[in-house]
């Protein structure tokens, strides 16, 4: 990480364990999450969904958080937290879209000025949340270096913040990225895990026997795992990306088929080159189009504590499909990777077997796509 | 003594700052980057900065993000950037500046060892702190290489200290928060930024970031050791120009900015 930005991150570790240790500012953010984000999200059990695939399958309805996933809760406490520093502005990056429809809800709510760098190839096919931040009030720019897509994002928005650290907050949309972004995404998300974990016991009288969530850098997953990682006997699975396949080198599934590296301040799996160049990652999901991976996910791997593979674009749309065919729910085509992780496990775990699922965001604002992959519209519609 | 030490006593001895100048291997192409560089020398420069181009480079500009992504596309590796250092290296002291990802993927002693072979003098890490180096402080011991940190304006006071103490050559001070690219004016930062370095540490200091002219070269090197220029050197190979016009801007301005140093 440069040096310029090396104090001001220490600066924000330290604010952020004083806030967690204030018992006034937590309240406030449960305030805010109980009455605003109307967190904790149900736990629903998919019981046709769960006869197609032949296990029985628990969704953790983040899709139904306000803003449509489980992003608003890491932003709603990043932005309490920019308040309390005084900082008047805000800045994000987003792939999808999700993250930064999370962070010009919550600068809206909190009066922050609010700038979100989005990759051109993500405006484009994501262009219903770039119109909901700009109805929040959010200045919407479309980065055309690189790859255009969401690691380009995050480095435009370093080189806005390393100008405009005195006065504004870098509100970072997952688990990746320099300390202590990884870790306080982890403390703003682990509720999804903490909820899940109590509302499975109290519905099935037991703890599933594995939990699912996609990962692109991480967010929702750790959100997950977190409070899983004590029970050995919940496996954890993450889903990468895997585009058109693992073979074809046109995927965004990290730990499956990266290598060690560094990029944006953390050193975790990285899909790059034999001299250290990153390679442009693919997928039909924005939200999971990104070649680097949160450094926790990195070491659940290496220890063995979760395991990560990946499910193809094709997969994840089928899974997509079923899900709206068996109940009447229209998943974030990233969520659909996880339901589609879920499909293959029920095969392994055979009809027994209890699986969670973070659905962690709706599908509105992939209409568009699973319209076009599924050919739904005809000419002129 | 090593070239990069030999140099700031001269300079010093001459009552003036020295001129550092960077421009990326194999921008726009392999050869133009190399005639760039002998021109800018040509022109005066007294330290060459040879840039490693990379895919995510974070603390830059546009102006070398875009000539960054043109090397790639033309097909720069790390080799290449060994053989512009070699014909750097052979008139001047030359370090290379680069992000860390890709010196960690060649292997660090082995980038180490092959940029001493090449005539190198040091590198320049942008985006690696001395806490995060070990093997790279290993590995600049092992092959008499300068290891040249970076501080800001933001750095803490002990964070600089410990920054110079790791540091040899000279230390790199960013002189305003931001990327690289040229600026119309010069930084107000950067003067109280050398002041606290010359508190804590007799290491010679250049100052970078936003030096586009020769009244801003004099500007700097009123307080300062060495005046960085990059972008401006970089812009007048962008956009496109004819190569044999984009290397004679080089010289003219490396010219102007050596005016500069000795006002």
């Amino acid at each position: 990480m440069p040096e310029a930005l090396i104090a001001p991150l220490d600066e924000l570790a330290t604010a952020w364990d004083d806030a967690k240790a204030d018992p006034t500012f937590m309240a406030e953010l449960q305030r805010m999450f109980r009455e605003y984000a109307i967190v904790p999200s149900p736990l629903y059990e998919a019981t046709r969904f769960s006869a197609a695939v032949g296990a029985r399958i628990l969704l953790k309805r983040e899709d139904l958080n306000h803003t449509g996933a489980h992003k608003i809760r890491n932003v709603l406490g990043q932005a309490l937290l920019a308040k309390r520093i005084g900082k008047p502005r805000a800045i994000a990056e987003t792939g999808a879209g999700q993250h930064g429809v999370a962070t010009a809800t919550a600068c809206a709510y909190l009066d922050l000025a609010c700038v979100v760098y989005m990759g051109e190839v993500d405006t484009e096919r994501q262009a219903l949340n770039v119109a909901r931040m700009r109805m929040l009030g959010a200045e919407v720019i479309s980065v055309t270096s690189g790859s255009r897509t969401l690691k380009d994002a995050i480095n435009e928005a370093l080189r806005d913040w390393v100008a405009s650290v005195d006065h504004t907050s870098y509100i970072f949309g997952t688990a990746a990225g320099p300390h202590p972004f990884p870790s306080m995404v982890r403390d703003l998300t682990r509720g999804i895990g903490d909820e899940a974990r109590a509302q499975c016991l109290e519905l099935t009288g037991a703890l599933p026997d594995a939990a699912v969530a996609c990962v692109g850098g991480g967010s929702n997953a750790i959100g997950l795992f977190t409070a899983f990682i004590g029970d050995s006997d919940v496996r954890l699975v993450g889903i990468e990306a895997g585009g058109d396949g693992i073979d074809t080198g046109r995927h965004a599934a990290t730990i499956s088929a990266g290598s060690v590296g560094v990029l944006h301040g953390a050193r975790s799996y990285l899909l790059q080159d034999d001299e250290g160049q990153t390679l442009e990652s693919h997928s039909i999901s924005a939200g999971l189009d990104y070649p680097g991976v949160g450094p926790e996910h990195s070491y659940l791997s290496s220890i063995g504590r979760a395991s990560y593979r990946p499910a193809t674009d094709a997969e994840a749309m089928a899974a997509f499909d079923l899900l709206c065919k068996t109940e009447g729910i229209i998943p974030a085509i990233e969520s659909a990777h996880a339901l589609a992780g879920a499909v293959v496990l029920a095969k392994e775990l055979g009809p027994d077997a209890t699986i969670l699922v973070n659905l962690s965001g709706r599908g509105d604002k992939d209409v568009h796509t699973a319209a076009h992959y599924f050919g739904l519209l005809k000419d002129g519609e | 003594m090593t070239a990069i030490a030999d140099l700031f006593a001269r300079t010093a001895a001459e009552n003036r700052a020295a001129l550092v100048g960077y421009l990326p291997a194999g921008f726009p192409d392999k050869a133009t980057s190399i005639a760039a560089i002998e021109a800018m020398i040509d022109g005066g420069v007294d330290l060459v900065e040879v840039g490693l181009p990379y895919s995510d480079p974070v603390m830059d500009g546009p102006v070398i993000e875009a000539a960054a992504g043109q090397a790639l596309a033309a097909g720069t590796r790390v080799k290449d950037v060994f053989d512009v250092v070699r014909v750097a290296a052979a008139r001047v002291p030359t370090v290379v500046m680069t992000y860390w990802n890709p010196v960690e993927r060649y292997g660090v002693d082995r980038f180490a060892a092959d940029l001493a072979g090449a005539g190198g003098a040091g590198l320049i890490t942008p985006d690696l702190i001395p806490d995060e180096a070990a093997e790279w402080l290993a590995a600049s011991g092992a092959h008499e290489l300068d290891r040249i940190f970076l501080v800001a304006p933001s750095s803490t006071d002990d964070r600089l200290a410990m920054t110079a103490k790791a540091s040899s050559g000279f230390l790199y001070a960013t002189a305003v928060m931001g990327v690289t690219g040229a600026r119309e004016t010069t930084s107000s930062m950067a003067p109280e930024l050398v002041a606290r370095v010359r508190a804590v540490s007799d290491i010679a200091v250049g100052v970078g970031l936003g030096v586009s002219s020769g009244a801003q070269a004099a500007e700097v090197a009123a307080y300062a050791d060495a005046v960085i220029v990059g972008s401006a050197l970089v812009r007048c190979l962008s956009g496109g120009v004819e190569p044999d016009a984009g290397v004679a801007a080089v010289r003219a301005l490396a010219e102007e900015l050596r005016a500069g140093v000795q006002r």
